[in-house]
């Protein structure tokens, strides 16, 4: 293995190591949210005229999975390297900021898409799951994976204490991922509320791999690409910056 | 090719006191090279810049002026050759809980593109007593090990310069030969050595040159010999039950009890000695030893004004010595 896959190797063993937290917790959190939002909207709830609710809410369940556990893959590494010194280890290698950044953003991808994987598997048992456009699936849990796991990277690199990352987590990424559509269509929305979920990424991430499921959704796929991807070429920029710098970590 | 060498390296860190732009220079200008093979010693008190000067030769710290090679690498603009010609043994007791210790070094080689890298690995392992430690996690382990696993990942991509930062700090004695023994065979095998310690016995048992630093500058640069040479040729030493007179005291090394004079000759001896009748003390357990780097660096330290340094920074000894060459 070369120096960036055996970082990417190191990170994707550390979130391994302990799977109970990272991939069976958030597995079962989504379970709860399904078994409970299904159970009491079913009967009352139809999206898209004919899409039960129970099966609209996997897709977004997945994909809210996936990309929180995707920041929370780098957020969470790199900030306990901080605190516990160990991040000297990397730093005194050769490995290049790009080498960093493949590395991380690749694990945070890895445990996004198991996680998915694991809301997805769960939820056949209880659901019928179609997939429509396979492709949009993947493309849109790969791209949001990549976009989460590098926005975890910018708040781990800033981050110098777990405090401050929580608040990250939970006064932006949170509610960003809670108001993009996860448990209902905008369209279900007043016209202003449409308006406002219009101007968080997070919405087109979730629509658009809604897309693939039902070949219905609220906006075009090809925008939900085109926003996605933008966004994920400007942190990515950041991230890339802040890590050649040495940003919080080379004084 | 030098080793290592320290270009007038300056570093100027915002300080905590005075008006809002104001700096605090933890390095002035510090110039001296480390030739190939060396097992150099890096003195200074605490606070002196040693951890700073090894941090911008590490790669952790960018320096605010001057420029540090390894191997003529650039550590700055040619990074990544220069990190792969170094290994550097942390102060920090860092350690990453999730792993255990052949999953550390596995790594750590991995991060330096060196593959197939067990058979190493093993013999790292056993020469540093860590083979039954080498499944163990890393949070199971005593300080003393961690300690050996952290020169154990320093080693593990087999660098010509080896950078040790207080290695012996709080660990005991048994794993301080262990260390200095497999240290010692390196140097011995060619690699480079560069050692700070506070353990300044070990540094004038180990150390063919020694530079000292202080408040940032280097204060004293020469071969261990030439230093000891330098310094007060005796000490005078006893033990007293009562505090010593002010005038006396401000002259002596006081340990407890234990007093130490330096001494040139038979006459400065017997003079120290009558001082201390005349306050009415007695001197126990009297002896006359030869002086040693402690007291040098004591000497240095007390002093204001550079030791054995040449107008151009460089020592005294060294042109006819042969030793570091600009």
């Amino acid at each position: 293995m070369t120096g960036w896959q055996t970082l990417l190797y190191k990170e994707v063993l550390r979130f391994w190591k302990v799977a109970f937290q990272t991939i069976a917790g958030p597995v079962l959190t989504a379970m709860l949210y399904l078994l409970i939002f299904g159970h009491a909207l079913e009967a009352h709830v139809k999206v898209y005229g004919q899409v039960s609710y129970t099966a609209f809410l996997v897709p977004g369940l997945a994909m809210m999975s996936l990309l929180q556990n995707a920041f929370a893959n780098s957020s969470s590494s790199l900030i306990m390297s901080k605190v516990m010194g160990n991040l000297v280890f990397l730093m005194l290698t050769p490995l290049s900021y790009m080498n960093w950044f493949v590395a991380y953003v690749g694990a945070a991808v890895i445990r996004g898409l198991v996680v998915g994987l694991g809301v997805f598997a769960v939820s056949a048992l209880f659901t019928d799951i179609s997939f429509v456009a396979p492709l949009w699936i993947l493309v849109f849990g790969i791209l949001g994976a990549a976009l989460m796991g590098t926005l975890g990277l910018i708040a781990g690199l800033w981050a110098e204490k777990f405090d401050q990352l929580a608040a990250f987590q939970n006064f932006v990424i949170m509610p960003m991922t809670f108001l993009s559509g996860v448990f209902y269509s905008i369209h279900s929305l007043p016209p202003v509320w449409q308006t406002v979920s219009h101007l968080n990424p997070f919405f087109y991430m979730i629509d658009g791999f809604r897309y693939g499921f039902f070949g219905v959704s609220d906006v075009s796929p090809w925008l939900s690409l085109a926003v996605v991807a933008g966004v994920l070429a400007v942190v990515s920029a950041v991230a890339v910056a802040l890590l050649r710098s040495g940003y919080k970590i080379r004084s | 090719m030098p080793a290592i060498s320290f270009e007038s390296v300056s570093k100027a860190y915002p300080s905590s006191r005075g008006p809002k732009d104001a700096t605090f220079l933890a390095l002035d200008r510090v110039s001296f090279n480390i030739e190939q093979g060396e097992f150099f010693g890096l003195l200074g008190p605490n606070g002196a810049g040693k951890t700073t000067l090894i941090s911008i030769l590490a790669g952790l710290t960018q320096a605010s002026a001057g420029r540090i090679s390894v191997l003529g690498h650039d550590v700055a603009r040619d990074y990544a050759q220069a990190r792969r010609s170094l290994g550097v043994v942390p102060q920090e007791l860092v350690f990453d809980p999730f792993f255990n210790v052949r999953e550390a070094l596995r790594f750590q080689s991995g991060y330096f593109g060196v593959r197939h890298n067990d058979d190493w690995i093993d013999e790292l392992l056993e020469s540093l007593g860590l083979t039954d430690k080498a499944d163990a996690n890393m949070r199971a382990l005593s300080g003393g090990m961690k300690r050996r696993v952290l020169v154990a990942q320093a080693l593990v991509h087999k660098p010509p310069v080896i950078v040790l930062d207080e290695p012996t700090a709080g660990v005991d004695v048994e794993l301080r030969q262990t260390l200095w023994q497999f240290i010692a065979k390196l140097n011995k095998q060619g690699s480079t050595v560069l050692l700070t310690t506070h353990y300044l016995e070990e540094a004038e048992a180990l150390c063919s040159r020694i530079a000292m630093l202080k408040t940032g500058r280097v204060v004293a640069l020469n071969h261990t010999s030439e230093l000891l040479k330098g310094a007060s040729s005796n000490v005078l030493r006893f033990k007293v039950d009562s505090e010593l007179p002010k005038v006396l005291a401000e002259q002596a090394r006081i340990t407890g009890r234990i007093v130490q004079f330096p001494a040139h000759d038979a006459h400065e001896i017997e003079r120290f000695l009558a001082a201390v009748r005349e306050a009415g003390l007695v001197a126990q357990d009297v002896e006359i030893r030869k002086a040693d780097l402690e007291d040098v660096f004591l000497e240095v330290m007390k002093g204001s004004s550079t030791h054995n340094l040449g107008a151009d920074g460089l020592p005294e000894g060294e042109a006819t010595s042969g030793g570091a060459s600009k």
